[in-house]
């Protein structure tokens, strides 16, 4: 992919992109299709349910079925909604979902921007959901999806701040930006270990941005029955779901590739298989770890979710970039 | 309804020029933390509670007028559907009451077949409690968890009377079914399980520092506030003050088993919650002993007239719902049917400090104080 973007533009080339575009995109797709389903089912496990197993075999076929559904349903607009933002709002939640994924090396081999600066392109591009958050909120007319928009958009400004901060610290490390690379510094240990406070802290950051369970209260159901999202039915429903998803594969691959080595094996000997494979499972303990705090936790107060993120994370994150540069620039023969 | 609410105060700060509004909004009937069709209007502003008011009334069947046409045996059925998580006190207090003018003897039997199947009742309404309490904080896990044990009492019911939440299980005089063979050991198979799982339960949710912070210090109120709104059973206990009619004016047989009436001081959603899981812990307490004791023999059915016919005059009696004091008053004039009947319901009573507690409250705190007052809505409009 690399040597693509070196090449003069031609056809080709643009087909070449178009293709592996699509590929993603289908990639993901059903990446969240299945998601869905099997959150559904261990989540039903461990809650003393089946969960899906009607439509095709084992309900293999659910999430086509409502997706199905979803895209035939009646496309709805409030009458008082602004009609304008309203529609854009799914896709300024949805578009930057898929944009992030450009830098992401799922392995060696696979990757497909090979940017600098990518973590900055990451957080950088994921800050533009937040606006279609808040217009979802506002244009929908409705005063539950306002509060839901709004604390959504407080929540995500404030955690967006730690999750910055408390990657600064592998930056020092490895002396790039670039995702790549900061795999390839992994090789002898992963940055979890020299950078522990700093995953503690992304991994809750993490959970706040996805908006998920401690942290779900933009969609409260139990207050605010669904948050920024209330009016919205069918497709552009459909579109804040996979937004949903789409970033909870981005932030799975992420961390995978920030903490976890991405595709380096646990051990070199274990280099036969091959990297995909690595990275396929870590990441997969993630998004479950994801699914059991949901089945397990309750919500935060709105109150309690800005004095953590505030009060708490963020000079945890402070600490531990002093703490990295410290360390780092005594390796480095400064002291 | 209070018309005053609907102004809504506008302010410009003279400082930035912003202009601010409070927001109405409209809670119910139909939303997911109201526990059934309670709607409340709240002003707010920001996310802080600024006025609250309860509006009920959508389950009202006029059970109480109703009642007035019917024989006394007929209004059982009614009292199921009044607080339809525990019937079977509902069902006890009308009979009681009835009982009482009349002064008939109940067999032993009889008597512990009641209390036996209100204690299990009084555990399948707190684990209701707790897995809807948990699910308006947030965790879906624990309803389930609780309905499951749920099930196994309803399984029990439905053994024991053939319904699973509207019994009609009493009858003035005694009970309508025997106990049969076998049921005692599943009853007690099931205390000893749920012991056990009551563990389990603290394990998951009473440690957990999300769950303590969202509930300490929320919803608090002192012993007067408590005693001018006429709270009773937990709401009233949290506060501090011992009071369970189990305990301080025993009816059926609660005089001879020995529980502990929990009570906690701090009057806050934390109090109320520790209280409840306690209760269920005194309930199962209560029915070990009493499926020690169970009769081996004995009627069901005491000896009463064929056509109840309680002497002219009114009595009001009160027993201990897992909600708190309900009570049941009867005006006869020595006809077949009550001249006036009126139930003292706790969740009704309980619910009006609502307004009280939510002022200032932050709009997460609302659905964490309804719940810990538990209402059932059945009762609340009867």
């Amino acid at each position: 992919m690399n040597t693509l973007l070196q090449q003069a533009p031609s056809w080709g080339t643009t087909l070449w992109f178009i293709v592996a575009a699509v590929l993603l995109l289908a990639v993901v797709l059903g990446f969240v299709t299945y998601a869905i389903y099997f959150e559904r089912k261990v989540i039903g496990w461990m809650q003393l349910r089946i969960g899906p197993n009607r439509v095709g075999p084992l309900g293999l076929l659910q999430t086509v079925a409502d997706v199905a559904k979803l895209l035939l349903k009646e496309d709805i607009r409030p009458q008082h909604a602004d009609k304008a933002l309203f529609t854009l709002a799914p896709i300024l939640a949805y578009a930057p979902a898929f944009a992030v994924l450009a830098v992401m090396p799922f392995s060696d081999s696979i990757r497909f921007a090979d940017l600098g600066i990518g973590l900055l392109y990451y957080i950088a591009l994921s800050g533009i959901t937040v606006l279609g958050v808040i217009t979802a909120g506002w244009a929908s007319n409705n005063k539950y999806s306002l509060i839901g928009g709004l604390r959504s958009a407080a929540q995500m400004i404030s955690y967006e701040v730690p999750l910055v901060m408390s990657v600064v610290g592998i930056v020092l490390l490895t002396g790039s930006m670039n995702l790549k690379d900061i795999v390839e510094a992994q090789r002898d240990v992963w940055n979890i270990v020299p950078q522990f406070i700093g995953f503690a802290v992304f991994i809750i950051a993490a959970q706040a941005e996805l908006n998920r369970t401690p942290f779900d209260l933009p969609e409260a159901e139990s207050e605010l029955v669904g948050g920024y999202h209330v009016e919205y039915s069918g497709f552009r429903f459909a579109m804040f779901m996979l937004a949903e998803y789409v970033y909870m594969f981005g932030m799975g691959a992420l961390i995978t590739i920030l903490f976890f080595g991405g595709w380096l094996p646990i051990h070199p000997s274990l280099d036969f298989i091959p990297g995909i494979v690595w990275f396929i499972l870590k990441f997969s303990i993630y998004v479950f770890l994801q699914f059991w705090i949901r089945a397990t936790m309750p919500r935060l107060r709105v109150d309690q979710l800005m004095s953590f993120a505030w009060k708490v994370l963020l000079p945890v994150a402070l600490f531990n970039i002093l703490l990295t540069a410290v360390v780092v620039s005594y390796q480095n023969g400064m002291f | 309804m209070n018309h005053n609410i609907l102004t809504t105060h506008v302010d410009t700060s003279s400082e930035t020029g912003l202009r601010t509004e409070e927001m109405l909004l409209n809670v119910g009937p139909q939303h997911p933390s109201t526990h059934g069709v309670f709607r409340l209007v709240v002003k707010i502003d920001g996310e802080t509670i600024k006025e609250a008011i309860p509006v009920m009334g959508y389950l009202h069947r006029g059970t109480e007028k109703l009642a007035e046409n019917l024989t006394y045996t007929q209004i059982i059925p009614y009292t199921d559907r009044m607080d339809y998580v525990s019937a079977m006190t509902n069902n006890y207090v009308l009979c009681h009451a009835v009982e009482t003018m009349m002064g008939l003897e109940i067999p032993e039997r009889a008597q512990f077949l009641r209390l036996i199947a209100m204690e299990l009742n009084r555990v399948a309404s707190h684990l209701v409690w707790w897995g809807t309490f948990l699910l308006d904080i947030g965790a879906m896990g624990p309803f389930l968890y609780a309905f499951r044990d749920r099930e196994t009492i309803l399984d029990l019911f439905n053994e024991l009377c053939g319904a699973r939440m509207t019994f009609n299980y009493m009858r003035v005089g005694g009970v309508k079914w025997d106990a049969p063979p076998g049921w005692i050991d599943k009853a007690k198979e099931f205390v000893q399980y749920m012991k056990k799982e009551l563990n389990n339960y603290h394990q998951l949710v009473t440690g957990n520092e999300i769950f303590i912070n969202r509930l300490i210090g929320i919803g608090k109120f002192d012993t007067k506030t408590a005693l001018d709104y006429s709270l009773s059973g937990v709401m009233l206990r949290s506060t501090g003050v011992k009071w369970d009619l189990r305990k301080d004016e025993p009816y059926c047989i609660y005089d001879r088993f020995e529980f502990d009436v929990p009570t906690a001081t701090e009057g806050d959603c934390m109090a109320r919650y520790h209280l409840r899981m306690a209760e269920i812990e005194q309930s199962l307490r209560i029915l070990e002993q009493a499926l020690e004791q169970f009769p081996s023999e004995g009627e069901v059915m005491g000896k009463v007239p064929r056509v109840i016919r309680p002497p002219a005059g009114e009595t009001y009696v009160r027993i201990e719902s897992p909600r708190g004091e309900i009570g049941c008053y009867i005006a006869s004039q020595g006809k077949d049917k009550p001249w006036r009947l009126k139930f003292r319901r706790p969740s009704f009573t309980n619910l009006q400090i609502l307004p009280k507690l939510l002022q200032g409250e932050n709009l997460s705190n609302m659905v964490a104080i309804l719940g810990s007052i538990d209402i059932v809505l059945g009762e609340v409009d009867c």
